[in-house]
């Protein structure tokens, strides 16, 4: 609860366009009900220092709480949708693309970036849900590839940050493929035998989990994450029954035999040194 | 069952069974009549399916009578060995496979199949496998790895199955675990899809040195009704979505997806089974011949670079 007051730095540091995904206004209210400042929020890692609900956030923060001194260097910064396809629907997919980039402040969905992670060499992939629901299109995948073939370049470690309802529509086929592409990149880091540790965040979901989110040597979440191949909605509509409580949730996949641990967004990052320590 | 495109033609082709039958019941003269007709059948015919929307071959991979994975393994396998089971769980039925052998050369046939009758329709899960399902199908592939023996998957899902064990069993773990293990098979790997590719379903057992993709066939990220109903938020729009998604053989060709197109006899796959049977037959061996030529690590590498090579961007 004090945090807030023992602060060392002065005023919000991330340039506000940047932050979308973070809670805005002054005070944020979780799904239960309880009530905190944003710059408490923050300083918290976005849990709730309440109820310990975890709030979405976007790469922004991620790095932010990843990367020693929020030091990195940024990959593939400028790679952007192209429209192949020529897709339409209620309106055409560059204006859809365009609208996304101006709402986020985003390129895509997945930005990656290399740096040190307590002193760790270290590159990480990171979704950001509110650009289209962090689908996954030709960018995401491309980026994501080449983020791994940069860890088998430098020998660091990979950490893939999911949060993702799954392929984009937009992009058929193609956005598909994407699970291959990455995969197959995946494939040969393990044959160079450096580690993938993946972390699965509220939402994975679709072609996301069905690929690159569930091949970690390490599959971790954070607590309460809904991660699922097919959504609650679909599965719902098939069996023609309402859904368990808490079905899908990260604990239920953890129950299942599909995630190694859990990790409180809190103590992610020394979490994530203990391990890749261990490792080396 | 007919499709609403195939009506027509039905309906000539039986006034022509009609005059035909009254020629041998009366003296009427009707052979001029009778070629005349079969002139407007073919032209029919071929002005129908020369001109197929996206959305009428989307019905034509779904064809009732459309030949399935074990249809063509019984057409084209000399002898066949089923092989069941995930040595974990169960036997998924709506995944089929086993050792076939093609003019003795053996290979590990493994494909989606889909029911033809309501029973059968349930027993086989309309085509849609669950986690178990895609070990198997891994377990096969490992076998045949194992033996040296090139894998020949058969392609025909309306998705992995979205259930509830499905999910509880890992349905998302056990189809990324095919794709990365797939990469990595020592041995040919040919994909085809024989009817209907729906997403990671259909990805999950799609990862070849060679995916080719029968003349009627779709392949996509999802179904054209279930993009119609997240997108234009209604089923009405499966024309337009299926405009839009372009999942047909040729649109896969044009964008590099797919290696290859089968031809299917004029009218599709089901109105001449035999002889989609011995194209497929036929085509898989060609490729089976070029790849088997070329080393081990070459194989992987290509198949590797060649799914990597995916995808549109601006830089």
């Amino acid at each position: 609860m004090s945090s807030w007051f023992q602060r060392k730095d002065k005023g919000i540091l991330t340039p506000t366009e940047a932050k979308k995904e973070a809670p805005d206004g002054l005070w944020y209210k979780t799904p239960s009900g309880k009530i905190i400042h944003t710059r408490e929020l923050k300083n918290n890692a976005y849990v709730s220092p309440e109820d310990d609900y975890h709030v979405r956030i976007g790469s922004n923060e991620y790095f932010e709480i990843l990367f020693d001194n929020n030091k990195f260097t940024e990959l593939d910064e400028n790679m952007s949708s192209a429209n192949p396809l020529k897709f339409t629907d209620s309106k055409p997919y560059p204006e859809r693309i365009k609208a996304s980039q101006k709402k986020s402040g985003l390129k895509d969905a997945v930005r990656s970036a290399h740096g040190k992670l307590n002193g760790l060499d270290i590159t990480i992939s990171c979704m950001d849900f509110s650009f289209i629901g962090g689908s996954m299109g030709s960018v995401v995948g491309e980026k994501i590839a080449r983020a791994i073939q940069h860890s088998i370049d430098t020998k660091s470690p990979f950490l893939m940050i999911s949060k993702s309802g799954g392929a984009r529509m937009m992009e058929a086929g193609l956005s598909l493929m994407q699970m291959a592409k990455t995969s197959a990149k995946l494939a040969l880091l393990s044959e160079a035998k450096v580690p993938y540790i993946s972390l699965l965040t509220d939402p994975t979901t679709g072609g996301v989990t069905a690929s690159y989110a569930m091949l970690g040597d390490f599959n971790i979440a954070e607590p309460g994450a809904l991660i699922g191949f097919a959504g609650p909605r679909v599965i719902r509509e098939t069996i023609g029954k309402d859904l368990p409580k808490g079905f899908q949730s990260a604990e239920f996949v953890q129950d299942h035999g599909f995630l190694d641990f859990i990790v409180d967004r809190r103590n992610l990052k020394s979490r994530l040194t203990t391990l890749l320590k261990m490792l080396q | 069952m007919l499709l609403d495109f195939e009506k027509p033609i039905a309906e000539l082709e039986e006034k022509l069974e009609d005059m035909k039958k009254l020629a041998t019941e009366s003296d009427v003269d009707v052979v001029e009549a009778v070629k005349s007709l079969e002139n407007k059948i073919d032209a029919l015919k071929k002005d129908t399916f020369q001109h197929l929307t996206r959305w009428q071959r989307v019905q034509l991979s779904r064809h009732p009578e459309r030949p399935y994975t074990l249809d063509y393994i019984y057409e084209i396998t000399d002898d066949f060995v089923e092989i069941h089971g995930d040595r974990t769980v169960k036997d998924d039925k709506a995944m089929v496979g086993g050792f076939g052998t093609i003019n003795k050369q053996t290979f590990m046939i493994i494909g989606q199949q889909k029911g033809r009758n309501t029973k059968q329709r349930q027993i086989r899960n309309f085509g849609m496998a669950n986690p178990e399902g895609y070990r198997k199908a891994l377990r096969l592939m490992k076998l045949a790895e194992k033996f040296n023996k090139p894998i020949i998957t058969l392609i025909d899902t309306p998705g992995a199955y979205p259930g509830l064990e499905a999910e509880e069993r890992g349905q998302g773990e056990a189809i990324a675990r095919n794709l990365k293990e797939m990469f990595m098979l020592k041995v040919p790997v040919i994909c085809v899809i024989i009817g209907e590719g729906a997403s990671g379903g259909a990805l999950g057992i799609g990862i070849g040195d060679r995916v080719l993709m029968l003349e009627n066939s779709w392949y996509s990220v999802i179904s054209p009704e279930n993009c119609s109903t997240i997108l234009w938020r209604s089923w009405e729009y499966k024309e337009q979505a299926a405009e839009a998604l372009k999942p047909t053989a040729s649109d896969m060709k044009e964008l590099k997806m797919v290696d290859g197109i089968i031809k299917e006899p004029l009218g599709g796959a089901h109105t001449d089974i035999k002889a989609t049977a011995k194209e497929v037959k036929k085509v898989i061996l060609k490729n089976f011949k070029e790849l088997d030529g070329i080393n081990v690590d070459d194989r992987i590498n290509s198949r590797i670079e060649k799914f990597c090579n995916m995808g549109v961007v601006t830089e």
